[in-house]
């Protein structure tokens, strides 16, 4: 048998250990070297501060009383873990985002920073809580109890529970208010609460092999043993069953201490997801040997006896100290490590959210006071700690430890079940609002208050019978465990359901009913839509506030240091020299966002504030609101308008490439031709001079006849290369034009006369309303050169017996066309297309044109800023020349 | 699950769309626990009256809930291991990041 005094040394050295290993995680935190600290398996573990020792102890109390009802407590967290995806993910990324301190910060934060409502929550969190934390505290005295033999005397109990409170206080100011900014992750405490995890898991699943091999000899006849035990059949109070599941899922979700470890230290989303399957083994195991445990209490141990204590009177009735001693170290790593987180949510919430504001509306200047203020909040913390574990300690003290404790582990679920109405409506309704909020939080503290806490008290405790019999005042409907009339239902599960359904109904009605603030509106947006990384509410006239005095506040809340490196990076990205920079809206919401980080949101919108002088929602802010769809519809247009735009770029290219492919091809075809073109004089200039040359005994007639041949040849071939290197330099834009003045008229009797007027062949050339005095400003040169080459066209191509061309000059004011009509046969329709091209001869009888002469045209008249079209005519061919508009304008 | 972008393509590439049916698996695990656990409503239990069917075991009871917990156990990390990147961060699907 284990003495006390030894229990007691093995408890300090362990204690003396976790100390140790929470200075050790500090200071590797502090130089860096911490990434250990922020693996998923620490956050997997630190979750573990579920398990307390309610349910270290309880669960095999409740298993030898109710059955498997005891793992109702784990299968909700299971569930809640398993399904992260629908609210854990949201809510872990809402509270990181809004960088929340607390179950408190987050409702407050999401319904317009409201105070009113952080008090409210903070309150029932405190009442909620406290009598859990004294479960605790009774539940480590009663263990150390039981090694103490029966002539435990009262003082000893009180001495433990008052030391080991006097403790948990210690160690939660020490490594719980290290740094001031609650999103900061307290790596001492989450570490050491990693390590009482493990403890206590390894001590559970330690008694329970010893239970199932040592003492019942393997599996099948521990399950002989189980099937023949009291609680071997399935007893099963249905409603229970349901309502237990969902009451521990959302407590799971609600506990102040379970958003401390979920929300606030988390590090990392993937962590999150690690967890979600690893914490439900964590939760199994802890599960897994229950039953067997509370099977075999039940079998060897005197009737009467304590089953919330097998898990310690087990080992101690077979004589296994070792395995005593370790239980009970496991019993009390639970409890220690709900005490200390749940104690250190708490004071963050009281001294945030009570504390703060009472402190700084009793400050005549405000936010504006001199001096440091982290000591204050570090000082209200650390005053919080130890009032809240005072409240414990005095409430176990008053309770007399007795049975009464026991049945709170539930209640205090149901009391802080009450948040989730608020808390997962606000994450997931745009439409809820403050008022709501606050009804729904009332509404159900009240009927859990009524039908649950004052109940659990016994019968004329705090309620007198009477009450319970008839109701309040002899209303029938008022009775506190049936409520509206209805009897029957099961205490507990009346509670909930009535608690939470009055709860639901009140929020969503007056939601329903009430009408949110711009602020409201604003967060509420940013809550529900925080996956589509929508922008920061404004939230200030930020004209108001000068940077100075922005500076003196932070630094009086986050040190002079850290609110100096803050400014001084802002005024670097801003683009200024020295330390202070523009107080932007932006600014104000970084600063904004890091005080809520130490203060909680409130307060720190408070503060603000006070500096700048009351909030201003732009009206930009509210029509963002109000326009949200507007402007996702006006996204998608812009979508669709870009998607349009993309495809007509992609049509262009393919046009683009079409061209050059075309292009591609006509240059290879226009190569092939211009090699034809040169070889066909070539042919002939090599034959006749190799006549020449060779054969003997031509006449000079012949030779003449040769001669000339050859000499027509190269005359052809230079016209051909004067024709291509005049239409490369057209083409190439390389072409100086020489503007000059002159008539029309002069111009085309010029251009008759040089191609022979109609002397040299039999055309008629004929002027019809040639005689306007058309006066034009262009490249005179050039376009006498295209009015040649059309006249000799027509001399060389009309085949009319009696040829015939009129020229006719059309002016239509602005713009002045000069028609040249032949009355040779039309050119047929398939090669109209062609005849601009190069190399392109219709009816070319002696081959002697090269098929460049109406290409050059329309690149000079291209040059010239008109044209040139052929019409075809039923009596001939209508070559059109439009005259540029310029050029026509100028000569009127 | 909303595609909430409204114009999405209809037809996602094969490991695209096995992804997006793991998640919907991921979605769903939570309901399907909820169903199998709720099964023990439905037992008959010690408190039935009498001329009911013998109660259930209490070997099998506990046999069956935490095979049930095994189960989701061994599914959600087999989900998470099938849909996590070598970070071991589950993807973030632009569309299905979106809330449903």
């Amino acid at each position: 048998m284990i003495s006390v005094n030894q229990l007691v040394g093995v408890s300090l050295v362990y204690v003396a250990f976790l100390f140790a290993i929470a200075f050790f995680a500090e200071r590797a935190s502090v130089r860096g070297r911490g990434a250990w600290l922020r693996s998923p398996l620490v956050y997997t573990l630190s979750l573990s501060i579920y398990c307390t020792a309610w349910t270290f102890y309880g669960a095999v109390g409740y298993a030898a009383r109710s059955g498997m009802e005891f793992v109702t407590i784990y299968l909700g967290p299971s569930l809640v873990m398993i399904g992260w995806w629908w609210v854990l993910r949201k809510l872990v990324r809402i509270g990181r985002a809004q960088r929340a301190t607390s179950v408190a910060d987050l409702i407050s934060a999401r319904y317009g920073k409201s105070n009113l409502l952080a008090i409210v929550v903070t309150l029932m969190a405190v009442v909620g809580v406290t009598p859990y934390i004294a479960l605790q505290l009774q539940s480590v005295t009663l263990s150390l109890s039981i090694f103490s033999g029966p002539e435990v005397s009262e003082s000893l109990t009180i001495s433990t529970a008052f030391w080991v409170a006097f403790g948990l206080a210690l160690f939660t100011v020490l490594f719980g208010t290290r740094n001031l900014n609650a999103n900061e992750r307290h790596d001492g405490v989450v570490i050491a609460i990693a390590v009482e995890a493990v403890v206590k898991l390894i001590a559970l699943l330690a008694v329970g092999i010893f239970v199932v091999w040592g003492i019942a000899g393997g599996i099948a006849p521990m399950m002989e043993r189980i099937d023949a035990s009291p609680i071997g059949e399935w007893s099963m109070d249905r409603s229970r069953w349901v309502a237990l599941t969902a009451l521990s899922a959302a407590a799971f979700l609600a506990l102040p201490r379970m958003f401390q470890v979920l929300v606030v230290e988390n590090e990392d989303e993937r962590h999150l997801q690690i967890a979600s399957w690893a914490f439900p083994v964590y939760l199994m195991l802890m599960s897994l040997f229950v039953v067997p445990i509370a099977v075999i209490g039940l079998d060897i141990m005197p009737a009467g006896s304590n089953p919330d204590l097998f898990v310690l009177t087990v080992p101690l009735a077979e004589g296994q100290g070792g395995l005593a001693t370790l239980s009970f170290l496991g019993g009390f790593s639970s409890a220690t490590s709900m005490v200390i987180v749940a104690t250190l949510a708490l004071s963050t919430m009281v001294s945030n959210h009570v504390v703060m504001p009472v402190w700084l509306s009793t400050q005549a200047e405000g936010a504006q006071v001199s001096g440091d203020v982290r000591n204050v909040v570090i000082l209200a913390r650390r005053a919080s700690i130890l009032v809240i574990i005072g409240f414990g300690y005095i409430y176990y003290r008053l309770s007399g430890g007795g049975s009464a404790l026991a049945a709170i582990g539930l209640i205090s679920f149901a009391g802080v079940a009450q948040f989730l109405p608020a808390m997962l409506g606000g994450i997931f309704w745009r439409g809820a609002t403050r008022w709501g909020a606050l009804a729904g939080l009332t509404v159900g503290f009240a009927v859990w208050i009524f039908c649950s806490l004052l109940p659990s008290f016994g019968p004329d405790a705090v309620l007198s019978a009477e009450v319970f019999d008839n109701g309040i005042a002899g209303l029938g409907w008022l009775r506190p465990q049936a409520l509206f009339g209805i009897e029957g239902i099961d205490p507990t599960v009346h509670a909930v359901v009535w608690s939470l359904t009055l709860n639901i109904g009140a929020f969503l009605g007056v939601s329903l009913l009430t009408f949110p603030t711009p602020l409201e509106r604003l967060q509420g947006a940013q809550f529900v839509n925080v996956f589509d990384h929508s922008t920061q509410a404004r939230g200030w006239d930020a004209a108001l506030a000068t940077s100075e005095d922005l500076m003196i506040m932070a630094q009086r809340i986050l040190g002079p240091n850290d609110a100096l490196s803050l400014f001084r990076e802002e005024a670097q990205r801003q683009g200024l020299t020295g330390h202070l920079p523009e107080p932007t809206q932006g600014f104000l919401q970084t600063l904004e966002r890091e005080l809520a980080g130490s203060v909680g949101s409130a307060t720190a919108h408070a503060m603000i504030s006070q500096l700048v002088g009351g909030t201003s929602v732009s009206v930009e802010d509210l029509m963002a609101v109000a326009d949200e769809s507007a402007q996702i519809l006006e996204y998608s247009n812009r979508l669709e308008a870009k998607s349009a735009e993309l495809s007509r770029t992609a049509r262009q290219l393919r046009e683009a490439n079409a061209k050059l492919t075309a292009l591609s091809v006509q240059k290879d075809a226009f190569l092939g031709q211009i090699s034809h073109e040169l070889r066909t004089p070539m042919t002939s200039i090599r034959s006749f001079s190799e006549i020449l040359r060779d054969t003997d005994g031509l006449d000079q007639a012949e030779k003449t006849k040769y001669a000339s041949i050859i000499h027509g040849e190269t005359i052809r071939l230079t016209r051909l290369l004067d024709d291509l290197l005049d239409l490369s330099v057209l083409e190439n834009g390389q072409v100086s034009l020489n503007l000059d003045s002159g008539s029309l008229r002069d111009l085309l009797e010029q251009a008759v006369l040089s191609a022979g007027g109609d002397r040299s062949t039999h055309l008629t050339v004929k002027y019809a309303r040639a005689d306007t005095g058309v006066v034009l400003t262009t490249d005179l040169d050039r376009l006498r050169q295209v009015f040649i080459n059309l006249i000799t066209n027509a001399q060389k191509y009309c085949d009319a017996s009696k040829p015939e061309l009129s020229i006719d000059v059309i002016d239509m004011g602005a713009r002045v066309q000069v028609v040249f009509h032949d009355n040779g046969t039309p050119i047929a329709a398939e090669a109209r297309a062609l005849i601009f091209e190069k190399f392109a001869r219709i009816n070319d009888k002696d081959g002697s044109g090269a098929g460049l002469g109406l290409a050059i045209c329309r690149e000079i008249m291209t040059r010239l800023g008109g044209d040139i079209t052929h019409e075809p005519r039923p009596d001939g061919n209508a070559f059109v020349v439009h005259l540029p508009a310029q050029a026509a304008l100028a000569a009127q | 699950m909303s595609d909430a972008s409204g114009k999405t393509s209809l037809f996602l590439e094969r490991r695209s769309y096995r992804r997006r049916r793991m998640m919907d698996a991921l979605r769903l695990l939570p309901v399907v626990g909820v169903l199998l656990w709720i099964l023990p409503v439905f037992w008959p239990s010690a408190n039935d009256a009498a001329g009911a069917p013998p109660p259930v075991a209490m070997s099998g009871a506990v046999t069956y809930v935490f095979v049930v917990w095994a189960g989701l156990i061994l599914s959600g990390m087999g989900l998470w291991l099938a849909l996590a990147d070598p970070n071991g961060r589950i993807h973030k699907d632009p569309v299905s990041e979106r809330d449903p």
